[in-house]
């Protein structure tokens, strides 16, 4: 005890000698990311309220991020596979097939209704206290990412299941989750700081979401995409994170259209410097609008 | 800026853009386009940047507002509803950008514009402290080594694991004030955030403000009880429609700030008769008191005048007044008589002055009764309910305890002695 006190009068000391902090207007604080670090803390705190919360109020808790994919994938196989009759990837079974891509999707549409509404549902601590606005999107893509994780053991699950062995190429998955990752963080910041200002995009979003299932190969395998059409069709970018996800998980003989791809990784990369230039810019007046 | 300044604010402003129509801050799309659409073309893009949508105007809720603050020092800000206190500390603590000037701040600021910001209803009581703690500015080694202080301060051990929506607001509130009561800043700045809990634990919460304050930490206080700002701080800023009225000592300053706030509403201190009137009666009346606009320091001399008209000369007239209080309680009678003191058996214009050296009536708000009467103790005349005057206590700082309104009716000079047998 008397060692810690010691050692904050230190700290006390430091801080003293440290240089004054000026505010201004239109002054972008060269130490913001030094912030985001110091206020490390807070993110964790954060994403653990978020979940804590969430599976509070639930009965089963946690069951829920493991059966909503779960039955989504029965419901995607019987329609696609057995009524539709479209064809797997490779050799693998359709479910597997399903599941490969709806691991990616749903956390992309759950990280992404998150992170648009986060900055409103925190709107009382934004308009009280001071800290990096970044961390609140980014605690909530946090929060979908534990998701992600939990309903990634039905995958291992599905494959134990048809004793199917991954290749090599599953070493790869955390490339395409980080690529997933920034694509979430990169459309959630734009739309988080949208809302902000106008409502609007509270039914922007599902909107999104929804026509976004439909023209992502979640159901389907992108081999049934005609080749001429595969460049318009990779300017949608869950394409090109849903293919590297089934050309990781599945293996053997998937292809994967790796012009598209790079197509798919540049606009991620476009949509999360934009999000975060355009975050950075509103930021500001955040605590004044909402 | 010198060496020992903590806050150094150079003409700080802020402006606003309010919105006459809607009540929402926000803009919908629809406007956004709408105006964008309307403002195209033929208007200079420096225009174009403005919001200039109709019924939406500029409003400055803080303009050119400087002061310093130096270290160590405690300081209050007051103010009207609207003035822009809060403002000013939101833009301390980094929340809200300025739009003008310029603050230069050493030191680690802890602010606190709420308590339980960011509480969660769901969590419990002990989940809810981490949390605050983590948004307040602590670290989680920190508030480890506080956590058992917290619980003791919040009295709340035995609800520890139940979420706060289970709990009552008070107890809400003192879980919250417990966490932020424990923050170790060099600079504090607090928002009115002892206007809630229990009139036991704000005592509590005001004691432990003291403490704070007098470990030498700079502290910035915003209140509109006046007896905690004179409690806690020794200098004052008065904010007015968002520019610096007053900076100076705290006890002048709230004197400033209470005679203001009297100025707009409130009973005059003087009475006028009409000029109709006949007979012996009183022209006008009126209360001179230590401060401004019926505003009176306890214990200074106080002055009554009545300008009295006599178109009746005669023998025996008599001339009182009761200073009555709030619940209609006369609480002191003074006479005069013409027997002792000629003054009603000449014609004419006569001034009478009542001069009380030193004016022991407790604080509140009083009136006065006058009786005019003349041979035979006949009433010529009863003005009631004329010059309103109030008395505070502001001069007076106890550190102990607060004045309480109605705790006596006056307050005899004394003195103690204490003798150990
Ligand atoms: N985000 C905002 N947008 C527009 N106007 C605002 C905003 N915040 C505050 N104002 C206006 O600025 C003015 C000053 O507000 P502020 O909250 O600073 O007052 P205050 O002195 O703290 O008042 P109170 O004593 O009631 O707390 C008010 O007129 C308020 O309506
Ligand atoms: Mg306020």
């Amino acid at each position: 005890m008397a060692q810690l006190e010691k050692s904050g009068s230190i700290i006390f000391m430091l801080d003293r000698s440290q240089k004054e902090l000026v505010i201004e207007a239109g002054r972008s604080e060269s130490q913001y990311w030094k912030d985001l670090w110091r206020y490390r803390e807070l993110f964790y705190f954060l994403a653990w309220r978020d979940i804590l919360v969430r599976y509070k109020q639930t009965v089963i808790g946690i069951a829920w991020a493991l059966i909503r994919p779960f039955l989504t994938m029965v419901v995607f196989t019987v329609v696609f596979s057995l009524l539709a009759k479209l064809p797997s990837e490779g050799n693998a079974p359709y479910p597997i097939m399903v599941f490969a891509a709806l691991l990616p999707w749903q956390f992309f549409s759950n990280a992404l209704s998150e992170c648009s509404n986060s900055l409103i549902s925190n709107a009382n601590l934004i308009s009280k206290v001071y800290f990096p606005r970044l961390i609140v999107p980014a605690s909530a893509v946090i929060v979908s990412f534990v998701d992600f994780l939990v309903s990634g053991m039905i995958l291992l699950a599905l494959m134990a299941w048809y004793n199917f062995v991954p290749s090599w190429r599953i070493l790869t998955l955390p490339a395409f989750t980080l690529i997933a990752f920034a694509l979430s963080m990169g459309a959630g910041l734009w739309l988080a700081a949208l809302n902000v200002k106008y409502r609007d995009f509270r039914y922007v979003v599902p909107f999104i979401l929804q026509f976004g299932l439909y023209i992502s190969p979640v159901g389907f395998s992108s081999t049934i995409v005609p080749e001429k059409w595969r460049w318009v069709y990779s300017l949608n970018p869950m394409v090109g994170v849903i293919d590297g996800f089934r050309w990781a998980i599945i293996g053997g003989q998937t292809k994967i259209s790796w012009s598209g791809f790079t197509i798919s990784v540049g606009l991620v990369a476009l949509l999360l410097l934009g999000g975060i230039w355009y975050f950075r810019k509103t930021e500001r007046t955040f605590a004044d609008v909402i | 800026m010198s060496e020992d300044i903590a806050i150094g604010v150079e003409n700080l402003g802020k402006k606003y853009i309010i919105g006459h129509q809607k009540p929402e801050r926000y803009t919908t799309l629809r406007d956004a386009i709408a105006n964008k659409l309307k403002s195209l073309g033929h208007q200079p893009l420096r225009q174009r940047l403005n919001n200039d949508a109709p019924g939406r105007e500029d409003f400055w809720a803080l303009k050119d507002v400087s002061f310093e603050i130096r270290q160590g020092q405690r300081v209050g800000i007051i103010g009207r509803n609207g003035a822009g206190k809060s403002t000013l500390l939101k833009i301390l603590s980094r929340i809200t950008e300025p739009t003008t000037g310029r603050v230069s701040i050493k030191g680690r600021v802890a602010s606190l514009l709420e308590v339980g910001t960011g509480f969660h209803p769901e969590l419990t009581g002990r989940e809810n402290i981490y949390l605050n703690g983590a948004i307040l500015g602590m670290s989680k080694v920190e508030i480890k080594r506080k956590f058992d202080e917290i619980v003791a301060f919040a009295e709340i051990d035995k609800f520890l694991d139940t979420p706060v929506k289970r709990y009552s607001s008070g107890m809400y509130v003192r879980l919250a004030f417990a966490v932020a009561a424990h923050l170790e800043p060099e600079i504090l700045i607090v928002d009115e955030v002892l206007a809630v809990g229990d009139y036991q634990f704000q005592k509590k919460c005001l004691g432990k403000m003291e403490d704070v304050a007098k470990s030498g930490r700079t502290v910035l206080f915003v209140s509109h009880n006046m007896q905690a700002v004179s409690q806690l701080t020794e200098r004052c800023v008065i904010l007015a429609g968002g520019r610096t009225h007053f900076d100076g000592p705290t006890d002048k300053a709230i004197m400033t700030y209470l005679v203001a706030q009297k100025e707009s509403f409130d009973q005059p201190a003087y009475y006028q008769a009409p000029p109709n009137k006949s007979g012996n009666h009183v022209t006008w009346a009126r209360v001179h008191t230590s401060e401004p606009q019926g505003l009176h320091c306890w214990g200074n001399p106080i002055i009554f005048e009545f300008a009295l008209n006599i178109t009746e000369p005669q023998e025996g007239v008599c001339f009182s007044f009761q200073v009555v209080n709030a619940h209609q309680q006369a609480v002191t009678y003074q006479w005069l008589f013409d027997s002792e003191k000629p003054f009603g058996h000449q014609a004419g214009k006569v001034i009478l002055r009542c001069i009380i050296p030193k004016f022991r009536i407790y604080m509140g708000t009083y009136k006065l009764i006058t009786w005019l009467s003349g041979r035979g103790r006949i009433i010529t005349e009863s003005l009631s309910d004329i010059c309103f005057f109030e008395v505070t206590m502001q001069s007076i700082v106890r550190n102990e305890f607060d004045w309480h309104p109605d705790a006596c009716l006056y307050i005899e000079d004394a003195n103690w002695e204490i003798y150990h047998p």
